[in-house]
């Protein structure tokens, strides 16, 4: 770890990425994820091997992305929401022919042009594949810059590891906001040599020519090919699942919520803990694969739970698949860019309580 | 412990620099901080605010909707903001450029000279120094020479020989909140 230092979520993302070893970045401006690219432009071209390219569009930036990642490299793009939905035909591409990169969303409010102030409603989106076609991203949320640094170096290693793209999906609060941030020494752990990687191929070179592709004409290949697709899929649920629980054991009311809203959530279960009510809280950080373990073992003794979002109620649904019927799973929601506040959060935790005496 | 700030004023007037400053100096000292400026479609000239929030806990959110503290540099912001702030909350406001007191009676509102002081000493640009040494007079959550070691961190060499200016500037602004 090195000095403490006062960050911008955004910078400090850019930052984590260059030592993560990312020395491609494409993407195209939208607020409120512009510090990335400005912060890449400025540092890129003083890296080794470095290259910053401001695309025309953020589908050309995405299929700049493929380019790269096909040739093996390190690459990232970012975005936030509407520019994200631009991109999703490309991320279908680069899924399909199974390459590594990362996508940095900052979600503002949507739908269409919606807002530039924080939102989570791309939860859909991000876990669900997002373009067309069978397919998963892992996706990483932090809920702090210091996190943020941590997640995007392990999106690149996640990445690599999978051949799938990994999305760090933050929003606006974390891209903006400057927090302390400790720059860890990242230390790249022992990955896949890319040996499918078209990195030029010379007659008597001595490999195959590396294809990069996903277009399987025959359905029949195209089934194995999905099917290889989920049986890595199955692997990241098994070992990629990541939360955080805090004072579950004995809560009555289990508050699930990711990102900024469970920055909030935590001081509100604070607050109600020194009310006498028993709050808990599950912190999905991978939002894909869900983390549906803590959930499913606090509906054991849990009277409800309470997801909040910024949003009109996505991840909702995949608490009450966790929870699976056996405790009433109640939602509060934010959205159109306002974050909810510690106030709100008490107040419906309190109902909760009236409701279950 | 925990101090949230809501500083405001028009870009330009250097609110967004006592913030940083603010958080800088508190992290240094080992407390758990975070800024958050407004963002949006700006304009040079227009509105410009940061909420800033110190604390020995973990920060839950770090948006200021009901200010504690307010730090108002000019006068559309004293407008906007004093009818949010938190009952018996402390309102240090710049008397330079506001020419009204705030619509409420039940927070405690300190004026201070920032441009005037500042034009005394010989550097108009250190009003937000003035109005931050009045911060730290106010509110003791840093100490003045914690925010000139985050201040010549922020300056860096070249701009080295404004650091005592910039010291006078907070030193006064402190004495003018006493």
């Amino acid at each position: 770890m090195g000095q403490k230092m006062l960050m911008k979520g955004n910078e400090a993302i850019a930052e984590a990425a260059i030592q993560a070893g990312c020395r491609f970045f494409f993407g195209y401006p939208i607020t409120p994820q512009n510090q990335i690219p400005e912060y890449m432009s400025k540092r890129m071209p003083k890296v080794e091997g470095g290259c910053f390219l401001q695309a025309e569009s953020e589908v050309a930036a995405i299929n700049m992305v493929y380019g790269a990642a096909g040739a093996g490299a390190r690459v990232m793009t970012s975005s936030s929401s509407p520019g994200i939905s631009l991109k999703q035909e490309g991320i279908s591409y680069i899924v399909g022919a199974e390459l590594p990169c990362v996508i940095v969303n900052m979600v503002r409010g949507g739908p269409g042009l919606g807002s530039i102030q924080p939102a989570q409603s791309d939860y859909y989106q991000s876990t669900r594949g997002g373009g067309h076609g069978d397919y998963r991203m892992l996706v990483l949320a932090p809920s702090s810059v210091q996190e943020a640094v941590e997640l995007t170096q392990q999106a690149f290693d996640l990445a690599d590891k999978y051949r799938n793209p990994v999305l760090v999906m933050g929003d606006g609060l974390i891209g903006q906001m400057m927090e302390p941030v400790e720059m860890p020494e990242y230390v790249k752990p022992e990955l896949p040599e890319k040996t499918w990687a078209a990195t030029g191929w010379k007659p008597g070179c001595g490999r195959e020519r590396a294809v990069i592709n996903s277009l399987y004409i025959d359905p029949s290949v195209l089934e194995q090919h999905n099917r290889k697709l989920f049986a890595k899929y199955a692997v990241m649920e098994r070992e990629e699942c990541r939360w955080q629980e805090e004072m579950t054991d004995d809560a009555d009311f289990v508050i699930v919520a990711y990102g900024t809203t469970a920055r909030i959530a935590r001081s509100a279960m604070r607050k109600l803990r020194d009310k006498g009510i028993k709050a808990g809280l599950i912190r999905p950080i991978t939002l894909w694969p869900f983390p549906n373990a803590p959930i499913q073992k606090a509906a054991e003794h849990a009277k409800a739970f309470l997801t909040v979002e910024m949003s009109m109620g996505q991840m909702v649904d995949d608490v009450r698949l966790a929870v699976n019927g056996k405790k009433p799973v109640e939602f509060y929601g934010r959205t159109g860019g306002i974050v909810p506040t510690v106030r709100e959060i008490v107040e419906q935790i309190e109902n909760m309580a009236k409701e279950a005496k | 412990m925990e101090a949230q700030f809501l500083i405001a004023g028009f870009g330009g007037q250097g609110v967004l620099l006592i913030g940083q400053l603010l958080a800088k100096a508190a992290m240094h000292d080992g407390m758990n901080v975070s800024w958050m400026p407004s963002y949006g479609p700006e304009m040079r000239g227009g509105e410009a605010n940061c909420a800033v929030v110190i604390s020995d806990e973990p920060i839950g959110s770090p948006l200021v909707t009901e200010p504690p503290i307010a730090v108002i540099m000019n006068k559309p912001s004293m407008l906007k903001f004093a009818p949010t702030m938190e009952q018996g909350g402390l309102m240090l406001y710049n008397s330079s450029l506001i020419d009204i007191e705030p619509d409420r009676k039940d927070i405690t509102a300190v004026a201070i000279d920032c441009n005037g002081i500042a034009e005394k000493l010989g550097n108009a640009r250190t009003a937000n120094m003035v109005m931050l040494g009045a911060i730290i007079q106010r509110t003791g959550v840093i100490s003045i020479d914690s925010a000139m070691e985050a201040l010549k961190a922020t300056f860096g060499p070249k701009k080295e020989h404004l650091l005592p200016i910039n010291r006078a500037a907070m030193e006064a602004g402190a004495e003018a909140a006493k």
